[in-house]
């Protein structure tokens, strides 16, 4: 970009925040999302206590000043294990949605700007996927890997893919066709460089929404997962595995599965309500539509 | 348009060879061999090596995957979907068994979103920027997040165990018990259908309001037709069409909140036979379910973009 633009950029990138801003619900998911990145962050400065720590004489305390939320049943400390499990939602969301992006970028812009054979075969195979419920492949794909972190990731990105894939092969096909890429290619530029200067730009608003939004899914795919004990293998602090935990002792102590199913909901609004608001400052045509 | 029903009937059909060919990988590529699973619970190490060849071929997993797969793809045209290697059920039975409780509650569950859905967005969009308008948004906003193994638990606590109003869990044929069929569903139905309606919600709501700005809605307007004329006969069926499509992806979503719904309420549906057949790793029930999942979710697609040119004769059947 070159310095005369600059200034036109400002304006642009003050009338996104402005628009951003305005909906005070937008405002209040993104500091949602900022105070649940800090936590992920630096959970011991938000709590004294280990959230591994057992004290067998101290099982399923109620709520006190002591214990904000009480203790669970093998007594750990239950405000604890939720803060430290807003690292485990984060490191989910952020390389689940990561992997679906990357290779489902990938794969759209392929079938999009190569078309024929390869092209079918790439949406067909994304149609296949999208017939079965995401959160039914993420628990066939996670049970068969086995339950931890990295197979979760796995799984749930896999479920998040064919929505990148579709979002570049729409926008590759329509594009290819500019006059600006006949340009290009006239003058020499590769397939690769024509997709990375020129179509891939051309997605950003909606790959950024689409990215906010699918934070959110994932991290209540994980719950759900978790919370079925296909998802993050124990004693690693998930919010879906406490809710599951808590269950069992509902009748006595609801807050052991209440606390932390409000937390998921707490992050998951924030990030869609993120995602709105960026799709309303970044492109409003797409309301509706992501 | 019989040429392009043709087509689509065709397309749906490769979309399903597909879609076996992905179940059947999937479930041996990975890791996991239910050979083993049910060998723990029946003692492995006194096994021999010869008893173990034995067991494998009795249930054709010493063959090679590509005749597995051919051999699957065989029973399946005969209605036969295979035995569940746990408990040697046969697969096709159980889930004739399981598949009408969970259309039971997925049927009701889709009906009341689309009928508490659709009027709701249509009334958020008219009044925008009301009292009625903020609320409906916002009550859409938390249905799309929150997750509904959490709602299920919470409506346990209240309804179930604090109020004492409603049964905590279980399921019973409506042909049965009626009320008390009535009565279990009522929770489970309502989870399901949270998202579901929610989406419905919004996307009627975004709908309408782009209808609206129409020149042809002014022009009414200008004729000095009445709201509810406008909206019925102006509006609704234009801004519709997008909540149509909606509704087909939602039987996906039913889908799967079943898996999470039946497990919290203990529901022995459709949902919770793939979760049993995943924690045991019973290869054959689990294809089964995603099987018949799959294809309800393929013939709600396929009769949603049928509907189309009812709905919009402007969609050119290509």
């Amino acid at each position: 970009m070159n310095r005369k633009e600059k200034p036109h950029a400002k304006i642009e990138l003050r009338r996104i925040s402005r628009v951003f801003f305005t909906r005070k619900v937008v405002l209040f998911g993104f500091i949602v999302i900022v105070i649940f990145i800090f936590t992920a962050l630096f959970p011991f400065l938000l709590t004294p206590y280990d959230p591994y720590r057992q004290q067998l004489e101290e099982t399923l305390r109620p709520p006190s000043a002591k214990h904000l939320l009480g203790t669970d049943a093998i007594g750990r400390d239950t405000y604890t294990r939720i803060i430290y499990g807003a690292r485990t939602s984060l490191v989910t969301g952020v390389f689940a949605t990561f992997l679906a992006a990357s290779f489902g970028m990938a794969m759209g812009l392929l079938a999009g700007f190569y078309g024929g054979i390869t092209g079918t075969a790439i949406m067909r195979f994304t149609d296949a996927i999208m017939c079965f419920p995401p959160i039914l492949s993420a628990l066939v794909i996670s049970g068969l890997l086995g339950a931890g972190l990295r197979n979760v990731v796995i799984a749930i990105g896999v479920t998040l893919l064919p929505a990148y894939c579709r979002l570049m092969y729409a926008q590759t096909i329509t594009v290819k066709e500019n006059d600006y890429v006949l340009a290009a290619r006239s003058l020499g530029a590769t397939n690769l460089r024509i997709m990375l200067r020129h179509v891939l730009p051309n997605c950003f608003p909606p790959l950024i929404v689409l990215i906010t939004m699918n934070m959110g899914t994932a991290i209540l795919s994980e719950a759900g997962l978790s919370f079925l004990g296909v998802g993050i293998k124990p004693p690693l602090p998930a919010w879906g595995a406490m809710v599951s935990e808590g269950y069992l002792y509902l009748r006595s102590h609801p807050v052991l599965s209440f606390a932390p199913g409000l937390a998921i909901m707490l992050v998951v609004f924030a990030f869609n309500m993120v995602g709105d608001g960026l799709r309303d400052a970044l492109d409003p045509r797409l309301r509706g539509r992501i | 348009m019989t040429g392009y029903i043709v087509r689509r009937l065709i397309q749906a059909f490769f979309i399903l060879i597909l879609v076996t060919l992905l179940i059947f990988f999937i479930m041996r590529i990975l890791p996991g061999d239910p050979i083993y699973m049910y060998l723990t619970m029946m003692e492995a190490q006194r096994i021999s090596e010869k008893d173990l060849m034995a067991l494998k071929k009795q249930f054709g997993l010493d063959k090679p995957m590509i005749i597995q797969y051919v051999n699957w793809i065989r029973g399946l045209t005969h209605g036969d979907m295979g035995t569940s290697i746990l408990n040697r059920d046969s697969v096709g039975k159980e889930i004739k068994k399981r598949l009408p409780r969970t259309a039971y509650l997925g049927l009701l569950a889709l009906i009341i979103s689309a009928a508490v859905g659709i009027p709701a967005g249509i009334i958020s969009a008219t009044r925008r920027a009301t009292w009625l308008d903020n609320l409906v948004t916002t009550i859409a906003n938390c249905g799309i997040t929150v997750p509904i193994f959490w709602l299920g638990i919470v409506f346990i606590y209240i309804f179930g165990l604090y109020l004492k109003w409603l049964p905590v869990q279980g399921y019973t044929s409506p042909f049965d018990n009626f009320w008390l069929s009535l009565k279990q569903a009522i929770l489970p139905v309502l989870c399901l259908a949270t998202m579901p309606t929610a989406g419905i919600m919004r996307q009627t709501r975004s709908s309408t309001l782009e209808v609206l700005r129409q020149d042809y809605v002014r022009t009414a307007w200008a004729k000095g037709l009445r709201e509810p004329a406008i909206i019925r006969v102006h509006v609704l069926k234009n801004a519709l069409i997008p909540v149509v499509t909606l509704i087909g992806l939602t039987v996906r979503v039913v889908f799967g909140g079943s898996v999470l719904v039946e497990t919290v309420f203990n529901i022995p549906g459709i949902g919770r036979m793939t979760v049993e057949g995943i924690l045991s790793q019973d290869y054959p029930v689990v294809q089964g379910a995603l099987l018949i999942i799959s294809i309800t979710v393929l013939l709600a697609n396929l009769l949603v973009d049928l509907s189309y040119g009812w709905l919009d004769p402007r969609v050119k059947y290509e």
